[in-house]
């Protein structure tokens, strides 16, 4: 008798305090106030830790709760520390190449349906923080590659605007063109993100439906291509230029070229301020043109007790003004279909990128995925030398093992 | 007497409560050794016999039990996390042949040299030495990436006697195999190109050293060498003069001084130096993480490196801990070897041993009577 009464009092009590905590959200979506959020952010330095900072401040002003913005030294170090101490962030980046793996392992809260603007999301982003058909969470902007000419050594060597390359030939000519004693032609980082390029564009893909496709003619091709260009001495990477990326060999004069996102734009202008030069779309390759899309999303954790405060920041950081906001401060380009469309008015010095959205793919990330990738970007050291299908087969075994424990 | 006897029954007198006042006295070092040392070996444990995968606390009940299955694949299931394991195991091995032998040797003799009392500015040489121990190692690999880049300053120097150096930290050629194709062997024949222990092929067990690697080496040898030259220094110093004044009347000169007195001498010593070297080396890791770990073709991956990459990048953080404990089983494995190295000889058979075969002591041997002789002596 006792037991029950009192179970019954503490479900009553129980009841009355969910109710309670119930009813302002449910009356008209008025935002919940006095929230203390947490946001970790993989900063690419201050001018974004200041604006992101700043954005969250203007929206914890607006709406009556406080935003504490973590700049993370080791982005996914520290993640995987907060999930494992039971204490994740509010909100955070998910890098691209992580988002399967944390949504396998359920890690994330799919809230990206429950947007204002959810809809507004250009379809590329939004596969690509898809998992299992479901819309994860809100791509936060997004990059693709384009190919950046020094303007200055390309008319020291003679070319007009008419030699912009649109196709292999024409880039392995102007890289040829471009190659002197102390300047190789062309130059980008040595792994899967930009030499994948490639191969999508010989008409390879990794993966194909249900069916890794590592081993194919056609990405064999693409990277019988870069050996083509490797043995002209037209293509150099950077570790042979002594440069840490692309970006540094092009600031330093090292390279003529390279294959870089919107983010080489504040390199240049932080570090290599008198470098002048102009982003092209990627030249196509026998089977069309193609590039790689990067993302970051804003990420949840699942059971996020600040649910609906994070859900309301999430729409305020993605909204086309804030989005534009953070473009102006750190180069990168909006991810909603109308945002970048404005971007692209506004910086028609960056339009190659946004173009580039409409042939771009996203890298291969399925979960498990990112230690074959690993394996071929050491594997890739080799470039210069392996046979391409040396380089391709232990890459579809790896990604096939990876696949099948992912789906099996 | 008869009080004495009674006393543990009642409790009282005057050591009544003293089991309790060492309880208290002892128990903050207890508290800290079990949430920070027992707790933690015995959820790191758990996790290696788990598929916990970092969310929320490895004992909540989403957690599932998988027997060894952690440990099948990085050792016994074919595929990447095996091979990543015995790339890092090869890589640590000939890190360890490098490393314990020479900062020893070096550490011995720079201890000698700043020991002669006719050295002039002895203070300021221990001093140099002593130096890169107590600088961070992260400040010391950032200088050597500055020093070792291709067109940095060690290659600049040996551009001077006309040899083109390599790209140090980028350059993944074993040194075995540099060496080999000097006489143009640059393939591998028949078994040895077959995979074999750890899903690795034996020619790639061959490799030796990647030159990023030997720079790492390098770069260890040069910060602890002055650590143990403090303890070679120690130990010379309580080497008495009498002793030095009797091998000089028997006629002994400073070469044979050196290998029949003062190397015996020091032997507790050594022991101690190869021990604390071979488990140093076999833990190395921030150097590596600092390099970023996966450059150089993987040639300088660790398995305290891959402990760490598994759990927090790729969340498996099952084989992390799965190789965490068998790195550990492995420097158990040699301690004991160790003891029982030593227990094998006697005072008199070791004495024996050592003026027989000298050069022939195999580091194991020697590291193994280290420990042993650390753990006897409570060094450590």
């Amino acid at each position: 008798m006792r037991t029950s009464q009192w179970s019954a009092a503490a479900l009553a009590a129980g009841l009355v305090v969910t109710l309670a905590a119930c009813a302002p959200a449910d009356e008209g979506g008025e935002v919940q106030t006095g929230q203390e959020l947490t946001m970790l952010i993989g900063s690419s330095g201050d001018a974004e830790t200041t604006a992101v900072q700043a954005a969250a401040d203007a929206w914890a002003d607006e709406t009556g709760n406080s935003v504490e913005v973590i700049a993370a030294s080791d982005l996914v170090q520290q993640l995987g520390q907060g999930f494992s101490g039971n204490n994740p962030p509010d909100l955070f980046y998910m890098p691209w190449d992580q988002f399967q793996t944390y949504a396998a392992q359920g890690f994330l809260e799919p809230y990206a349906e429950d947007l204002a603007n959810a809809g507004d999301f250009l379809p590329a982003l939004r596969d690509q923080f898809s998992y299992d058909g479901q819309f994860y969470c809100a791509p936060k902007d997004f990059s693709t590659l384009g190919l950046q000419i020094n303007t200055d050594a390309w008319e020291a060597a003679g070319l007009t605007d008419a030699d912009v390359p649109t196709d292999w030939d024409q880039l392995a000519t102007v890289a040829a063109a471009l190659t002197t004693d102390d300047q190789v032609g062309l130059s980008m980082g040595r792994e899967y993100a930009r030499v994948g390029v490639f191969m999508n564009q010989a008409g390879g893909t990794l993966v194909d439906g249900d069916a890794i496709t590592a081993d194919s003619a056609e990405n064999a091709e693409g990277l019988a291509y870069l050996q083509g260009l490797i043995e002209a001495g037209s293509l150099k990477f950077p570790q042979e230029l002594e440069a840490g990326w692309g970006g540094e060999a092009f600031g330093l004069g090292k390279a003529a070229m390279v294959i870089e996102g919107p983010w080489i734009n504040g390199a240049m202008r932080n570090d290599f301020p008198d470098r002048k030069f102009i982003s092209v779309e990627l030249p196509a390759g026998p089977g069309g043109p193609s590039t790689f899309a990067f993302s970051n999303c804003w990420g949840m954790p699942i059971d996020s007790e600040t649910r609906d405060a994070t859900l309301n920041l999430i729409e305020f950081l993605t909204s086309d003004e804030q989005q534009l906001a953070f473009a102006e401060a750190f180069g990168v380009i909006p991810s909603t279909e109308s945002g970048s469309a404005a971007y692209a008015e506004q910086f028609p010095e960056n339009a190659a990128f946004v173009a580039g959205v409409a042939s771009a793919a996203s890298p291969v990330a399925f979960q498990g995925a990112a230690a074959a990738i690993a394996d071929f970007n050491t594997q890739l050291e080799q470039i210069g030398s392996a046979e391409p299908s040396s380089l391709l087969t232990p890459l579809q075994d790896n990604l096939q093992a990876a696949f099948d424990e992912a789906n099996g | 007497m008869a009080r004495t006897a009674v006393r543990p029954r009642r409790g009282g007198g005057i050591r009544r409560g003293e089991a309790r006042a060492g309880w208290l006295f002892v128990a903050p070092s207890v508290v800290i050794t079990l949430v920070f040392l027992v707790i933690p070996i015995a959820l790191a444990l758990w996790v290696s016999f788990s598929d916990w995968n970092g969310f929320q606390s490895p004992l909540n009940p989403r957690v599932n039990f998988v027997g060894l299955e952690n440990y099948a694949a990085i050792t016994v299931d074919d595929g990447l996390d095996q091979q990543n394991f015995g790339t890092a195991v090869r890589n640590n091995l000939y890190y360890v042949l490098f490393v314990v032998p020479l900062q020893t040797i070096i550490a011995l003799l720079l201890a000698v040299q700043v020991n002669r009392a006719a050295l002039r500015g002895r203070g300021f040489f221990r001093t140099a030495f002593y130096f890169p121990s107590v600088t961070s190692t992260v400040a010391i690999v950032i200088v050597f990436q500055f020093l070792f880049t291709a067109s940095g300053a060690v290659n600049a120097v040996i551009g001077a006697f006309g040899i083109d150096g390599p790209d140090w930290f980028n350059d993944s050629t074993g040194l075995f195999h540099g060496f080999l194709s000097l006489f143009g062997i640059t393939q591998p024949s028949g078994l040895l190109a077959e995979p074999g222990f750890l899903g690795i092929s034996g020619w790639e067990w061959l490799a030796g050293p990647s030159v990023a690697m030997s720079s790492l080496i390098m770069l260890a040898i040069f910060t602890t060498s002055g650590t143990f030259m403090l303890l070679f220094l120690a130990a010379l110093q309580s080497i008495g003069a009498e002793i030095d004044e009797a091998s000089l009347m028997d006629g002994a000169g400073p070469v044979r001084k050196f290998f029949s007195i003062t190397v015996p001498m020091l032997r507790p010593t050594l022991f101690t130096v190869l021990t604390l070297g071979l488990i140093g080396s076999w833990q190395v890791f921030d150097q590596i993480y600092v390099l970023g770990g996966t450059s150089a073709g993987g040639t300088i991956s660790t398995p305290a490196f891959l402990a760490y990459r598994s759990s927090f990048v790729d969340l498996e953080w099952g084989q992390g801990a799965a190789i965490a404990f068998i790195l550990f089983l492995f420097i158990i494995v040699l301690t004991l070897l160790q003891r029982w190295a030593l227990a094998e000889r006697g005072p008199r058979k070791r004495k024996a041993s050592s003026s027989s075969k000298p050069a022939e002591t195999s580091t194991a041997d020697k590291a193994a009577a280290g420990a042993a002789f650390t753990v006897d002596g409570g060094l450590r």
